[in-house]
C-alpha cells in the first residue's frame, strides 16, 4: 500500500504551531507520499489558511465543532479516527498537545505508536531515542499496521512557506464524550522568545540558590535576545516555572546558542540540549559533566561571572 | 470497595547510564541495577496519600513483566500497596499490549481510578495511560502535577508546554503523573518484612484472553552520537572572544 500521510495541525485557536511545521518537514522525507494536515478547531479557517502555506501539503482538513474549542484529546481523538481510514501514516508533533492525543488515536485505531521519530529510513522504518537518549533504535512497522507517530521537534527545521494547498471543509459523525472539561490555563507567557523555537536558550540551575536571584539569568537573556531556561532542580526549589524546564521530562530544544549556568549536566538535562549548535558552560567546579558537552566552557562563581558577561555584552 | 489501581513498571535505574551492545543488538541490561520507574513510584505514593485521606479502600498494584518483577512488587508492597498483581510475560510488551491488558485488569478490579506514570523511562514511550483511557472509553489527565479528588470528579493540574492547564475530569479515569506531584516516601524496614505478608497474585496473559503482537520491530539500536568536548576558557573576556569568532555576538 502506498504511503499516505494525515498530520494533526497543533495551534492557538489562531495560529498553527512551528511544531507542525517540523512535522511537516518529516512527513516530506517519505519521498513521494502525500501530505494532508486536519485542523480541529472551533473555527478553524484562519488557522487551516496558515496549514495550506506550507510547502508539500497537498491538503487541508477544516473540521470545526464548539467542542474543538480547548483541545481535550477524549474529544478530538474520535473525530480523527473518523476521518483516517485512507491514510496509512498519522504523525502529531511531540509536544505536550501531541503526546497527550497521539496515543489515544493509535488505541482506538488499533495501531502501534512511535514516540519522537528523530529520523526517517524508509516508508515504514524510523529513528528514535529510548533511555533519555542514551541509544538510538530503528524501528519498523509491517503492514497493515497503520504507523502513528510523534515528531521530535528539535530533529526538524520548519517547512518552508510557499504551498497552496486546497482546503476542504469537513464534518464527521463521531459521538463525543462530555467527560472531560477544560477549566482554565495559566500560561506563563512573556513577551521574552519562547523557549521551543528561540535561537538562544540561557538555563540556570540549582547554583542560582533562589528565585531572586534567577532574575540574573533574565538580564543575561535580554542582554543576548535569548530565551530562558531551567534545570529541574530550579523548577523544583520555585526559582522558575515548570515551563522552563529543559530536558527528557521537560523541552527538548536545538538553539543555536545554549548557555548553561550552574547546572551540572545529568544526562536527564542532556537529553534536552543534544541538537544546541552550540553549548556554553559556567560552572564552578571543572569536573562537573556538563564540560564534557560544552563546546566553550569557563570554571568560576557564576555570581561574578554572569554579571561580567552581561556587561561585556553591552545592551544587547 | 473504593479502589486504585497503580501500574508500576521495572526499569533500569536512573542513574546508570546504559549502553549499547556492540553488535547493536539491544542495550546490555545484564547485571544493571534495576527499579521502579521513578514516575511509577509518584503515581503509587499519590495512591497512597488518597487512601490515607480516606479517598480510597485499597491500592493495587500490578506489573507486567517477567516472573521476577515479583521483587518490584515487593517494594510497592513494602511503600503500602495492600495487594499486588503480576501479569506474567516474559516477553517485552508494547505500550498497546500493556493497555489492553490493564484494561482486562480495570474489569476484573473496577477501580475509581488507574494512575500511571507519564512515561517508562526504558523505551520514553509515554502512551500507556492514554491508551488505556481510549480503549475503556474514560477520560484521560497526563502531566499531572496536582489531583483533587471531589464528588464523581478529579480535578487535575497538568504540566503542559505553555504553563499549567487545570482539566475537570469525571471518574472513572486515568492519570499519568508528572514528577513535581509529590515526593515518594522511603520504605523503612518493618515494612519490608510486613509486605513479606501482603497478598500478590500471579495472572498469565492467556488467562486474560490476551495474546501479544509484535507490531514494531526493533531492527538495530546504535549508541547517540556524542558532543565532543570543546575548548576551556580562562575568563570572561575570552568568552566573549570565542562566542564572537562563532558568530555568536557581535
Ligand atoms: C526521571 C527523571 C527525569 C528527570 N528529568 C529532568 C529534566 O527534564 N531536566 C533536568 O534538568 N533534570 C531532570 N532530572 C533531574 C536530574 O537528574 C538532575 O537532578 C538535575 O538536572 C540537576 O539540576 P542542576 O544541574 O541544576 O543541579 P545540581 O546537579 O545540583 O548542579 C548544580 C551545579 O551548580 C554548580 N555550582 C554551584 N554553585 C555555583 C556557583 N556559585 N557558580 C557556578 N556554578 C555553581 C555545581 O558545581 C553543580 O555542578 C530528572 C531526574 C529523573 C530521575
Ligand atoms: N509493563 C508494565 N507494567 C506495569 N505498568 C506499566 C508497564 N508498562 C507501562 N506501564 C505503566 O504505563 C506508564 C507509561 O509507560 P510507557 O507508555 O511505556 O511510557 C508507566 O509509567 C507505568 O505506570
Amino acid at each position: 500500500m502506498s504511503s499516505n500521510i494525515l498530520i494533526i495541525a497543533e495551534h492557538n485557536g489562531a495560529q498553527i504551531s512551528s511544531a507542525t511545521a517540523k512535522c511537516v518537514s518529516c512527513a516530506v522525507t517519505i519521498t513521494g507520499a502525500p501530505i494532508t494536515i486536519l485542523v480541529l478547531a472551533k473555527s478553524g479557517a484562519a488557522i487551516a489558511a496558515q496549514a495550506a502555506q506550507f510547502a508539500g501539503v497537498g491538503k487541508v482538513l477544516q473540521l470545526d465543532h464548539t467542542q474543538n474549542e480547548h483541545a481535550l484529546s477524549a474529544v478530538l481523538a474520535p473525530q480523527i479516527v473518523k476521518l483516517a481510514q485512507p491514510f496509512t501514516h498519522v504523525f502529531g508533533a511531540s509536544t505536550t498537545f501531541g503526546k497527550d492525543l497521539m496515543p489515544r488515536v493509535a488505541a482506538l485505531l488499533g495501531a502501534p505508536q512511535l514516540s519522537d521519530i528523530m529520523a526517517v529510513e524508509g516508508e515504514r522504518r524510523f529513528r528514535r531515542p529510548i533511555y533519555a537518549g542514551n541509544a538510538v533504535v530503528t524501528v519498523e512497522v509491517p503492514e497493515p499496521h497503520k504507523i502513528v507517530a510523534t515528531v521530535r521537534t528539535a530533529s526538524f527545521q520548519p517547512a518552508a512557506a510557499g504551498g497552496s494547498a486546497p482546503i476542504e471543509v469537513v464534518s464527521t459523525d463521531a459521538v463525543l464524550p462530555g467527560y472531560a472539561r477544560f477549566v482554565s490555563v495559566a500560561a506563563a507567557g512573556s513577551d521574552r522568545p519562547d523557549l521551543q523555537t528561540a535561537t538562544r536558550v540561557v538555563s540556570g540551575g540549582r547554583a542560582l540558590g533562589s528565585a531572586e536571584n534567577f532574575k540574573l539569568m533574565y538580564e543575561l537573556a535580554d542582554a543576548l535576545g535569548a530565551a530562558v531556561g531551567a534545570s529541574r532542580a530550579a523548577v523544583d526549589a520555585g526559582y522558575a516555572t515548570s515551563d522552563l524546564q529543559v530536558g527528557q521530562t521537560g523541552k527538548i530544544i536545538a538553539p543555536e546558542l545554549y548557555v548553561a549556568v550552574g547546572i551540572s549536566g545529568a544526562i536527564q538535562h542532556l537529553t534536552g540540549i543534544k541538537d544546541a549548535r552550540t553549548i556554553v558552560a559556567i560552572n564552578k567546579d571543572a569536573d562537573a559533566p556538563i564540560f564534557e558537552v560544552a563546546d566553550i566552557g569557563l570554571v568560576g562563581d557564576l555570581f561574578s561571572i554572569v554579571p561580567e558577561l552581561r556587561k561585556q555584552l553591552g545592551n544587547g | 470497595m473504593k479502589r486504585i489501581l497503580v501500574g508500576v513498571k521495572r526499569v533500569v535505574d536512573y542513574n546508570v547510564r546504559v549502553r549499547v551492545k556492540p553488535d547493536g543488538s539491544g542495550v546490555a541490561t545484564e547485571g544493571v541495577k534495576m527499579s521502579l520507574n521513578p514516575f511509577d513510584e509518584i503515581a503509587l505514593e499519590e495512591a497512597l496519600r488518597i487512601k490515607e485521606r480516606g479517598g480510597a479502600d485499597e491500592v493495587v498494584a500490578v506489573t507486567i513483566g517477567p516472573a521476577d518483577t515479583q521483587a518490584q512488587l515487593r517494594t510497592a508492597l513494602a511503600m503500602g500497596a495492600d495487594r499486588a498483581l503480576l501479569v506474567q510475560s516474559d516477553k517485552p510488551v508494547e505500550p498497546l499490549d500493556a493497555a489492553q491488558i490493564l484494561r482486562k485488569l480495570v474489569e476484573r478490579e473496577t477501580p475509581f481510578l488507574v494512575l500511571l506514570g507519564k512515561q517508562a523511562i526504558d523505551d520514553d514511550n509515554n502512551q500507556t495511560g492514554q491508551m488505556l483511557a481510549a480503549l475503556w472509553d474514560r477520560p484521560q489527565a497526563t502531566f499531572a502535577s496536582k489531583i483533587e479528588l471531589m464528588d464523581g470528579v478529579a480535578r487535575v493540574t497538568r504540566e503542559v508546554d505553555v504553563g499549567l492547564e487545570t482539566v475537570e475530569i469525571e471518574l472513572p479515569a486515568v492519570i499519568t503523573v508528572d514528577l513535581r506531584l509529590n515526593e515518594p516516601r522511603y520504605v523503612k524496614l518493618p515494612d519490608i518484612m510486613k509486605a513479606k505478608k501482603k497478598p500478590l497474585d500471579t495472572l498469565q496473559l492467556a488467562e486474560l484472553g490476551i495474546t501479544l503482537v509484535e507490531r514494531v520491530k526493533a531492527v538495530r539500536y546504535d549508541a547517540p552520537s556524542v558532543r565532543t568536548k570543546g575548548v576551556m576558557v580562562k575568563d570572561v573576556s575570552e568568552l566573549v572572544g570565542a562566542l564572537r569568532s562563532k558568530g555568536l555576538v557581535k
